[in-house]
Formats: structure tokens, sequence, C-alpha cells
């Protein structure tokens, strides 16, 4: 005899609670929106203003400077092989999404992650949210995203920034955690507010660490930001996205392959700027 | 001579419970039970049981003790980086463990700075960066604080590395600039946990001869825990001697070595180089008699023979050591008619301060065997030492 089991409606009842914030909400939903494809289209624009030279200039002196000459040569050679392959355009747009993206997931993540170093409240309140958000397929995030803030660039930063703030916050949770008791002992001991603790010895001290959770970040913004070409999202990962529906796997990689330089440029870009503040 | 001292800390009845029925724990201490029954019953660890001693203005005092005796935690309780369970600590009349939590900040600035064990430094700052760190907190202007800090490290020997990182240095100068750090905030009381413990021996040795001389000059209030008895010896003014949670004996090291209160402390010096320590005044014996700078041979004579001495010492009025002189002399000078020392006094004797070490004494007694002359800093006579009663006090020592 079987018995029956009703089955949970848990797919309904996150429906409903989407469409209950969707409908409510939708006056701050579409001021985000707003305000955030300003954002993108003012940095677009500011990007695409400036000649692919140009840009190509300023990104190369900058690898020069903040890491080394060798980065800097290899930032021309696939800058230059981008902008060959008539990519540059789609790479602008993709470059813009993941830095807005990542800048909002840092401003959030910063203050929540030291909040959960501080509380252990919070703490255990946090870490199993995160793991919600890391291991989630990231697919399942454009589907809100939709209702939420419409088609377009809005909804995949919505959607990269949920994906890719979990490291930000873990690391600088970790680097303030891992600051060692003697020091903060010593802070206390000369008498120091928990305001001097935290600008003084805690972050400081934490700053490597938190360099690497953004360096983790921005990686997972920029695999997010091509996936998100799924829910119309300009830039690379569209052009991909194309060459899928058409079947031309040539098109596919030539796209592909500007988005691993791209990745490996802001990769070595935020490493060295870490290792520099490692003195 | 500390005893007279105004009292900067009095600590009285001060325990510290870990855990989280501490009211249990101190009942059952109430009733006698010792820690580890206590843990055994309720599970709480009693970190420091009815802790009463005083630290006195400008001494140094050690609070020493094995791992597990409490030095650590009791310190923390100074300043209360650990909270007390109860008692009272009070620092020139402030009880510190009612201090609400913005007083207790300004009396941390006020009153102490803390050395380390492991140095503590921040290593995201330079060697001046680090001196400075008191001063900043206490939102010292930048101009003066720079000069403080700078002061503190030369004073500790450290001109010219001010812009050097904490890892660039050996161990021995990063417990300077903990030092420095300490010296530069100027509190009124200097914390040193272990401070010295870290470094191997004969760096060990240099600080401890130089926070012996710092402090002379600058006379700060500084209480010094340590596990080791010869560093306690050897810097303390006074040691508290701790063990499990409780203090054993209060005392000045000598009184700690040749008067121990119970078979602890007595196994605990047991390996203590007791020569080294002892002094001549440990060994002194006041004097019979002395002749005056005015008396004749004959009145030196007759004090001689009624001491049964063969030789006396002569002093002024106001007890300032002029001579000896010896029974032939004296019966000499008498035969030849003198009626004053002058003529016969001698100086082939040894003088020594109150704080020779004993094994030190040995060499100095010549063929005659005078008693050696125990002078203060004014060559008054405080006592004289025999031969006999350095090895005495030393054969003593040996024993127990």
């Amino acid at each position: 005899m079987a018995i029956e089991i009703p089955r949970i409606p848990l797919g309904d009842w996150i429906e409903t609670g989407l469409n209950w914030l969707t409908t409510e909400y939708s006056g701050v939903t579409r001021g985000i929106s707003r305000f955030t494809q300003t954002g993108i289209d003012g940095l677009n624009d500011a990007l695409m203003w400036l000649p692919d030279w140009a840009l190509l200039v300023i990104i190369a002196g900058l690898c020069w400077k903040l890491a080394s000459p060798r980065l800097a040569i290899g930032a021309v050679i696939g800058l230059g092989l981008i902008w060959d392959l008539g990519l540059w355009d789609p790479m602008i747009e993709t470059l813009t999404l993941v830095v807005i993206a990542t800048l909002v997931a840092v401003i959030i993540a910063l203050p929540v992650g030291i909040a959960a170093a501080l509380s252990d409240r919070l703490y255990r309140a946090i870490m199993p949210i995160l793991d919600f958000m890391q291991t989630m397929p990231a697919f399942v995030y454009l589907i809100p995203a939709i209702p939420f803030f419409g088609i377009g660039s809005v909804s995949a930063i919505f959607a990269t920034v949920i994906f890719s703030m979990p490291p930000a916050i873990r690391f600088t949770t970790l680097g303030i955690r891992q600051v060692p008791v003697e020091l903060i002992e010593a802070a206390d001991a000369y008498g120091a507010t928990r305001g001097q603790k935290l600008f003084k010895v805690q972050l400081p001290l934490s700053l490597p660490t938190v360099m690497a959770g953004i360096n983790q970040t921005i990686m997972l913004a920029l695999s997010m930001v091509v996936i998100a070409a799924m829910i119309g999202a300009d830039g690379l990962g569209s052009e991909v996205w194309r060459a899928i529906q058409r079947l031309r796997p040539g098109d596919g990689f030539e796209a592909g392959i500007a988005v691993v330089i791209l990745a490996m440029l802001l990769d070595r870009l935020t490493q060295s700027l870490r290792k520099e503040r490692k003195q | 001579m500390s005893d007279n001292r105004s009292v900067k800390i009095k600590v009285r009845g001060l325990s510290k419970v870990f855990g989280d029925q501490p009211k249990k724990a101190l009942k059952l201490r109430d009733e006698g039970l010792k820690r580890p029954d206590i843990l055994e019953k309720t599970g709480q660890t009693l970190g420091l049981s009815n802790i009463d001693f005083d630290v006195h203005e400008g001494e140094l005092l050690v609070i020493m003790g094995l791992s597990g005796s409490g030095k650590s935690t009791l310190i923390r309780c100074l300043n209360r980086l650990i909270e007390p369970t109860e008692g009272e600590i009070v620092i020139d009349g402030e009880d510190i463990p009612q201090l609400s939590d913005k007083a207790l900040l300004e009396c941390r600035r006020r009153h102490f700075s803390m050395v380390f064990q492991n140095f503590a430094l921040f290593p995201h700052r330079t060697v001046q960066q680090n001196a400075e760190f008191g001063l900043e907190i206490r939102g010292i202007d930048a101009d003066t604080r720079a000069k403080t800090a700078r002061d503190a490290l030369s004073q500790v020997g450290l001109k010219g590395w001010e812009d050097a990182y904490p890892n660039q240095l050996s161990g021995g100068m990063q417990q300077r600039v903990g030092l420095a750090r300490a010296l530069a905030n100027d509190a009124s009381v200097l914390l040193m946990d272990e401070a010295f413990s870290a470094l191997d021996p004969l760096i060990r040795k240099d600080m401890q001869q130089e926070l012996l001389e710092l402090q002379h000059r600058m006379k700060k209030t500084t209480v010094f825990i340590t596990h080791d008895l010869d560093e306690a010896l050897n810097i303390g003014d006074r040691i508290v001697l701790l063990k499990d949670g409780e203090v054993v004996q209060i005392g000045t090291p000598e009184e700690i070595l040749t008067k121990p209160a119970d078979d602890y402390v007595e196994r605990f010096i047991e390996g203590v180089d007791m020569s080294r320590v002892l002094t001549a005044s440990s060994a002194m014996r006041p004097v019979r008699a002395t002749a005056r700078e005015d008396d004749g041979p004959r009145t030196a004579l007759r004090k001689m023979k009624e001491n049964a001495m063969d030789s006396i010492y002569v002093t002024s009025r106001d007890r300032k050591l002029m001579g000896l002189v010896e029974a032939d002399a004296a019966n000499t000078a008498i035969q030849a008619g003198q009626d004053r020392l002058d003529g016969v006094l001698t100086q082939d004797f040894r003088t020594v301060g109150p704080d020779e070490p004993l094994h030190n004494l040995f060499a100095l007694f010549n063929e005659k065997s005078f008693p050696i002359a125990v002078i203060d800093d004014e060559r008054r006579l405080l006592g004289v030492v025999v031969k006999g009663a350095v090895l005495d006090e030393l054969a003593q020592a040996g024993d127990q």
C-alpha cells in the first residue's frame, strides 16, 4: 500500500513570493533599473568615446606601471587581436558590465564581510546564504531578474552581483578573522576604540586577503556576464550566444578567446595590485 | 625599603573563573575546594583565586609562576583584557572592574602600556609608526608623537631603524620596538607579559640589564610576568609567586630565597645558583663594637678585649668608616705613650656594598682574615662579614 505524500509546492511558493516582490516593489526596481542603466551607459559611452588605440595605450600603461612590462606587451598583443577580430565594441560592453557589477558587489560585500567578521551571530547567519548564492546554478538567477528589471544589461548586472559577491564577503571576513589575536590584544591594551582597531589594525592587515576576494569576484563576474547574454546583455557573451544559435563554432571560439584574454588581463592586474599592497 | 613607597595599584580579593557559572565555582572555592575539584564538579576553571597584592610606585614587581599558575590571566585582569570575576583593582583611586567601557578606554590609555611575549608589533607599520601607536590612539598630534616616538626608539638603541618594518629586525630588536612603543606612550604603569621569554638567553640577559637601567633611570612602575625564577630574582624589586591561581609568597628576591614560605617555593628555588643571588647583606652581622675616632688606644683595646676581638673598626661620629686598629698596634701605641689612634690606623681591609654577591666575597678575605666591612654609599659602616658566615650562608642555601 503506497502512502500518498503530498508534493510540497516549493516552486509555487517561490513564484508567489517573487510575484509579490515584483508588484509591490516595482517602483523600487524601476528606480534601480534606471539608475544602473545610466551608470552602464555612461561608462560604456566614455570607454567608446576614447579612440580604440588610446584605450589600448592606457590599459597597456596601467599594466606596465602596476604589474610588469611583460604584462603590458601581453596586453597590447591580446587587445590587438580582439580589435583585429572586430570584437572591440563587444569587449568594451563586457568590460563595462564587469566593472559595474564588481563595483556594486564590492560596495555591498565589504561592510557585510566586516560585520560578519566582528559578529559571530551574523557570521553564522550569513554563511549558509553565501553557500546558497554560490552553489545555486547561475542560470537560475537570470529568471527572476527579468520580471524585476526587464530584459537587458540591468538584469545581467543583478544576476552577476548575486553570483559574484560571495567570495568578496568570504575573503573579507576571513582576512579580518585571520588578524592575529596578539595584535588585537595589543590594540586593546593601548585603549583603541572599535573603530580605531578596525581601521588601524584589522583592515590594513586583511587587505591582501580582501584583494584576493575581489580578484575572485571579478573573475566570477566575467563568467556570469557572458552567461547573462541569454537575457539580453550585450557584449562578448552575446557573440557567443549568437554563434551557438547559428552553429558557428569559429565565431564562438573567437569571442571565447576574447573573453579569456580579458579575464587574464583583469586577473593579472588585480593580483599585482594585491602583491604591491603586501609590500 | 620599598614598603614605605606609596601604593600605585592595590589588588584585593581578585578572582577569575573561566566558564559560564562563575558563582557556583566561587561558592565551592569558599567551601574550601581546590581548582581540580571545582573543574570536575562544575566544569569551571578557577583561573585566579583571592589574589591580594600591592604594586608600589616606581617599583619593578615580578609576578612569577609556572604555566597554568594564572600569571598571564592576572596581568590581563589588571587592564581588563580579561574581565575579572570578582575583586578590586584600584589604581589612583579608580576601581578598574567597575569602570564603564568608555572610562576603561581612558584608563588604559592613561595608565597602561603593555609589552607582549611575541612582540605583537604591527607588521604593516614601520618601526616609527609602531612606536607611535599608543599616542596615535590617544589623538596626540603628529609632530609631538613623531618626536616622542623617536626619543623612545633612541632610548632603546634603535636610532636609525625608524623606517624599517618589524620583519626586517631580529627578535631582540623587535622587542626593543615593543618596549619603545610602551615607553613612548608614557602611561603610568608598564605591563610586561613574559616580555623576554621568546628571546635567546644571551640577548635576554642584555635586555634584562637594559630594563634595569631604564627602570632605574625612569622609575616607572612595572609589573613583569615571567616563568623564569632566575629572571625574577635578577630584575625584581619584589616577587609575587603564584601557584594554581593563588599567591604563595610575596617578598624581595632574598626573602624568597632565604625564607621560602612553603615546600612549593622551596622546591622552586632548588635550581637556583644561590651564591649568585645571595648578597653581602644576607651574611652580614651587626658590628659588636666600634672604636670612635677620638677614643684613645686604651679604650680601643678594652673594647676589643670585652668583645673578644683582635681588631676593631674605627668610625667617625656620624658612623663613617675611618680605618681599622689591630690589638697589637693598639698595645704598641700605649707603650709609646700615644693617646690617639691616628698613628696606628690601617686601611688594610676590604669594603663592599650591601648588594655585593656573596660569591665575590671569598676572594676578598686576605691572609689576616679581617672581617669585611659592609658600607653604604656614604661609607657608613652597616655591618661586617666574617669568612665563616659566608660559608654558613652558602651551605644553608645549598641544603634547601
